[in-house]
């Protein structure tokens, strides 16, 4: 949270100096877009590491969130090569695309393993599924934009989405006591 | 392709991680026992609430003060309702065992709905007696 903070204010006085249309504030809010992602990576290892602490496996779970990162960025750059011609909005685009969508399944992963756990505690399990919401409503974005390009409503999702993680977390903290429990037959769909 | 392999893909897991979402929020309140004054104002007895009572639960929270961030709950699990009364109605006609399960969902969160109007009940009480007395 507090990378998104001097992430936001970097873009604000970006946004401040060369204005919105500008191809300057364009770049910074789509590269500063991929290091946020990249934080958000740290805080779902974070989470990975909470949930398998018991099991003690955080060397394996680092080394292969590592892999994966590197195998994002090598895909991403054999796609973009594909389209030198157009490696400007197409590259980003494609990157956030893929970036989040690496977000997405390294949360469903986790996911997964805290159903299977039978992981109970209710602050982790709100923190693990609004990281979930972000990161599919964000990828799912990208990927709309990318497939069409002037469709309207892919820039209003992430703005959105971006607003719905910081307000998600920050209730579950404030809100959620530590020792709160849940039964996780709960959160599943299926017929009770 | 790709693009619209992973937008498929996170529309899925989207869906997924709302619905889980939603029932963390209201699994959380499905514990807490309504208060005397909510029992009193809503005509609720018991630990359950038709599912048809959501909208007006829901119109009596709106009559109240909010009561820290429990607004953004509120609309996430309207949403929940919303997307569980279409299951239901379209359950009805193909899956009755769906229709079950949404109609039990619908039910849940109108007990939500019925905490959160206590909590606010509980607010109102408390920002009334804090104006009483800064006032004497």
């Amino acid at each position: 949270m507090l990378g998104a903070f001097g992430i936001n204010i970097a873009r604000f006085f970006v946004f401040q100096r060369f204005g919105f249309s500008s191809i300057e504030y364009k770049y910074f809010y789509y590269y500063s877009d991929a290091l946020w992602t990249i934080f958000l990576y740290i805080s779902v290892l974070a989470l990975y590491q909470l949930v398998f602490k018991e099991m003690g496996v955080s060397r394996q779970i680092r080394a292969g969130s590592i892999v994966l990162l590197g195998a994002t960025v090598v895909f991403s750059y054999l796609v973009v090569r594909e389209h030198r011609t157009q490696l400007t909005n197409h590259f980003v685009v494609e990157l956030s695309q893929n970036l989040y969508f690496v977000g997405v399944v390294l949360t469903y992963l986790l996911w997964a393993a805290v159903i299977k756990l039978r992981e109970t505690r209710t602050r982790l399990v709100q923190l693990v599924l609004a990281l979930g919401i972000y990161f599919s409503a964000s990828a799912g974005a990208y990927a709309l934009r990318n497939m069409y390009p002037g469709l309207p409503i892919t820039k209003f999702i992430p703005p959105l989405a971006g607003t719905f993680l910081p307000l998600a977390w920050a209730y579950t903290f404030w809100r959620v006591s530590e020792d709160a429990r849940l039964a996780p037959a709960r959160l599943t769909a299926q017929n009770r | 392709m790709i693009a619209a392999l992973i937008l498929a893909v996170s529309f899925a897991v989207l869906l997924q991680f709302f619905v889980s979402y939603c029932r963390s929020l209201i699994a959380a309140c499905a514990g807490e026992e309504l208060s005397l004054d909510a029992r009193e104002v809503t005509g609720i007895n018991g630990r359950s609430v038709a599912g048809d009572e959501f909208g007006r639960l829901v119109q009596l929270i709106q009559l109240c003060p909010e009561a820290g961030a429990d607004g953004n709950r509120l609309r996430a699990v309207g949403l929940y309702f919303r997307m569980m009364n279409l299951l239901r109605d379209t359950g009805r006609r193909l899956a009755p065992t769906v229709a079950d399960w949404a109609e039990a969902e619908r039910q849940a969160c109108a007990y939500f709905a019925a905490v959160a109007l206590d909590h606010r009940i509980a607010h109102s009480r408390d920002l009334l007696a804090e104006q009483s007395s800064t006032n004497f």
